[in-house]
């Protein structure tokens, strides 16, 4: 890998006793006070804010819709049109996830099954949420398109166990996902 | 100028000071190293630790060199026109003429002042072209495939192929998900027809099932008609198979590999003492895979003592120490249990106690139940006899895994000798207590129910519920194989490691801890044993055979103790076809 050596900046005497900085920050401060006084802040009318048009009352108001397309939630299963589980159980979700929120148990789907030439689906596949840091890097890795980070982000529970999404769960979290890649359709 | 050594040895070219060793010179990648004569260019890059990707090529098999993956470029001196002297660079190795064309290096031999290129447009060139080749019809499986993370197509497209596909048309279909054999599936689509697997059944297992139907990018492997793959020694194939084509039944959808981890250890379910990893994740074994060791199992290893280790985590495992009150079996605690067994065999006289030990033990723990027989004072030490069937190949008749290191530790020819002796004791009564070590009597020994029923005391160590255990006064759970350290000595004589692959089961003991810590109780002397290296250290000074050897030095491959006699025939097989000249290695 290639080295690239950085030159710290050279600081000036005012920036070095950044005084100049605590002055803007002063005057940022105090623009942003004036115009809440006068209920000018950001976002007063979008957010139904109270008061003052700076606090969201939440739980009572929430900011899901505000939620922007890139929020990273809880991650969940998803099933594709044809309610095919997209899981194929690879476990690289398992491997990669950085704090080892992920345990799959993989099982082989039954000779009987429609979607019996998929061979492997999870038997059971928890994400304990105490563990996991919403990095996203499970649906990064995902060779499937199975597993996205949804805007769910309001857990809570009673003990650890209540805080383990099992299979079941993260499907009804996930839902149908369309417009994927199929590759186990009639023809790969 | 007078005719110093130094002076003749200056004027000597490479090709004689080679040739005086046998060896030959060759360059690879640009050093020179030197050969023995006919080592196949393959190997002499390997052994110069030069990668040459292959797929067909394997060491304990013959080389049809039909993947082309292994394609390098060769070149040799020109041919010196009548009369002219060939041209020489400054160190007199000859000036190198290249072939224009590559060569496969798993087929062809080296010879003097040859030159191997593994790198360069050529062979980047060609190495790509052929995983393009192998790519066209493979499907895009891997996140299914149990292959995935040690597979050779997936490793070597990832290091010499395009990253991308070119084709266009629709991908050859063939048979997925193939039941050929009782053990092993086939996907034929992944199947990359490099032969391995037909031609280890046909030159090691000597059963040629497998075989080509079909041609060009039809070609299909397949059973024959009338047969399945279901030698015992099928599960090879799955660990020779480059691709996922074959696979484990047993291991198949169970867990990936890259989640394990190899422990190496040896096998105890005969007298080879077959070498072995064992794959962990966690504390539960996953599979059991063949070591290379060419002094005892080449590279392979037979089904049926592979997939003999789902008892370790079974619900039949013994997890704490059992006394019987009354009619049923309550846990007890360890110390309670010693102190019982104590004080019950010191109650009655020496000649009436007897200890049936087994030939599963390691020699540390026989050298612990001869020490505890010489603490009591009886001579009524036997272990217990287990023959079957040998095959042609690695099972031995003698399914007890360290004979000859009972017969070195116990310093006596037949270990075994004195079990009916014992046996008619118990029926007459005159032994009155038996200490039973990792054996069940019932259903190996010849003894009954009601000859049990005839003992004042029997205590038996044991890792699984088994008949005899049903009518022990106490039962001490102990160590699996895969759980306890130690070493083992093979039918052939050689001294083997056994290695913790995974931990103690619940509240189960190692066996020579349970052999210290009743001799302990026995005399209530404190002893200097802590460690299993304290025993080894023992037998090493006491046992001539294991003169001067501690646990560490005997090393992952062993080290040959004693002499017996003993031919493993599969190595015989091998050495044959070896210097036949049929495979290399
Ligand atoms: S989002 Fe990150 S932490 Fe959470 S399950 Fe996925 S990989 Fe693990
Ligand atoms: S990476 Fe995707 S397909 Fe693989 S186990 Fe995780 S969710 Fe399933
Ligand atoms: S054989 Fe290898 S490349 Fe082919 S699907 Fe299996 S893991 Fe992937
Ligand atoms: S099944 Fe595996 S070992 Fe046999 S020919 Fe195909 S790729 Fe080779
Ligand atoms: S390894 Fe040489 S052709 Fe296959």
């Amino acid at each position: 890998m290639a080295v690239v050596k950085l030159q710290r900046p050279k600081l000036n005497f005012g920036e070095k006793i950044y005084f100049g900085a605590l002055i803007k920050g002063f005057f940022l401060t105090m623009t942003h006070a004036v115009k809440s006084l006068l209920g000018k802040s950001a976002g007063a009318e979008s957010l139904a804010s109270s008061g003052l048009g700076v606090t969201m009352q939440f739980p009572e108001q929430r900011w899901d819709d505000h939620l922007p397309e890139y929020y990273r939630g809880a991650p969940a299963l998803v099933t594709d049109e044809q309610g095919r589980e997209r899981c194929v159980s690879c476990q690289l979700c398992e491997f990669i996830c950085p704090p080892k929120a992920i345990k799959i148990t993989p099982m082989e789907i039954p000779s009987d099954d429609p979607w019996a030439k998929v061979e492997k689906r999870p038997l059971e596949f928890d994400i304990d949420m105490t563990r996991c840091i919403y990095c996203g890097m499970c649906e990064e890795v995902c060779p499937e398109q199975a597993i996205y980070l949804r805007k769910d982000y309001l857990f809570a529970g009673f003990s650890r166990a209540e805080m383990v999404h099992d299979k079941k769960r993260l499907y009804e979290i996930g839902g149908v996902r369309v417009g994927l890649v199929n590759k186990w359709n009639e023809l790969k | 100028m007078s005719d110093t050594p130094s002076a003749t040895a200056e004027l000597k070219l490479p090709k004689d000071l080679a040739a005086e060793k046998g060896l030959v010179n060759v360059q690879i990648d640009g050093v020179w190293h030197q050969f023995p004569k006919g080592t196949r260019m393959i190997e002499a890059c390997r052994q110069a630790q030069v990668t040459v990707p292959h797929y067909c090529y394997h060491p304990k098999l013959s080389s049809p060199g039909n993947c082309r993956m292994c394609l390098v470029q060769m070149g040799m001196p020109p041919r010196p026109a009548p009369g002219q002297e060939p041209q020489r660079d400054e160190n007199g190795y000859e000036i190198i003429g290249w072939m224009p064309r590559p060569v496969i290096a798993c087929a062809n031999t080296i010879g003097e002042n040859m030159g191997i290129r593994t790198t360069g447009d050529l062979v980047t060139k060609c190495r790509e072209g052929v995983m393009e080749f192998l790519l066209i019809n493979h499907p895009l499986d891997c996140p299914i495939c149990d292959q995935a993370g040690e597979c050779r197509l997936q490793e070597q497209s990832v290091q010499f192929g395009r990253g991308v596909s070119r084709f266009i048309d629709m991908k050859v279909k063939k048979p997925k998900n193939v039941d050929i054999g009782p053990r092993i599936r086939l996907d034929d689509e992944r199947c990359i027809m490099c032969s391995r697997c037909i031609r280890f059944m046909d030159e090691v297992a000597g059963d040629p099932v497998l075989g080509f139907t079909q041609r060009g990018t039809h070609t299909t492997l397949t059973v024959h008609p009338d047969r399945l793959l279901d030698s015992n020694y099928s599960l090879n194939t799955a660990d020779i198979c480059p691709v996922g084509a074959l696979t484990s039944n047993d291991f198949r959808f169970q867990m990936r590999v890259w989640f394990l981890k190899e422990t190496p250890t040896i096998d105890v379910n005969c007298g080879t003492g077959t070498n072995i990893n064992v794959w962990t994740r966690g504390n539960k074994i996953h599979r059991i895979t063949p070591r290379l060791n060419d002094e005892v199992n080449s590279a392979w290893m037979p089904d049926s003592h592979r997939l003999n280790f789902h008892y370790i985590d079974s619900a039949s495992r013994l997890t704490e120490p059992l006394a019987k009150t009354a009619a049923n079996h309550s846990a007890t605690t360890w110390s309670a249990a010693l102190a019982e067994a104590a004080s019950r065999i010191k109650a009655v006289p020496a000649a009436q106690v007897a200890i049936i030990a087994s030939g599963r033990m390691t020699n540390e723990e026989l050298f612990l139940a001869r020490t505890l027989a010489a603490e009591i004072g009886t001579t009524q030490l036997s272990l217990v006899p287990r023959t079957a069937e040998a095959d042609a190949l690695l099972v031995a008749a003698d399914r007890n895994p360290n004979t000859t290191g009972a017969k070195l530790v116990l310093e006596t020819e037949d270990p075994y000798a004195k079990l009916d002796s014992i046996r008619e004791g118990v029926r007459n009564g005159s032994i009155k207590t038996l200490i039973v070590l990792g054996e069940d009597l019932i259903t190996d020994a010849g003894f009954t129910a009601d000859d049990l029923q005839k003992l004042d005391f029997l205590v038996q160590s044991s890792v699984l519920a088994n008949p005899t255990a049903d009518q022990a006064h106490l039962v001490l759970p102990s160590a699996a194989f895969a759980e306890k350290r130690g070493s083992m000595v093979n039918l052939s004589g050689r001294l083997q490691r056994l290695n913790r692959v995974v931990e103690l089961t619940g509240q189960a003991h190692d066996d020579w801890e349970i052999l210290r810590d009743l001799i302990l109780a026995l005399t209530g002397e404190k002893n200097e044993v802590h460690h299993i290296e304290d025993i080894f250290k023992a037998i090493a000074e006491s046992i001539p055979a294991f003169n001067g050897l501690t646990l560490s030095k005997i090393g992952h491959q062993g080290t040959q103790i004693a002499e017996t006699g003993y031919q493993i025939p599969l190595l015989a097989n091998e050495r044959a076809r070896k210097a036949a000249g049929l495979i290399n290695g």
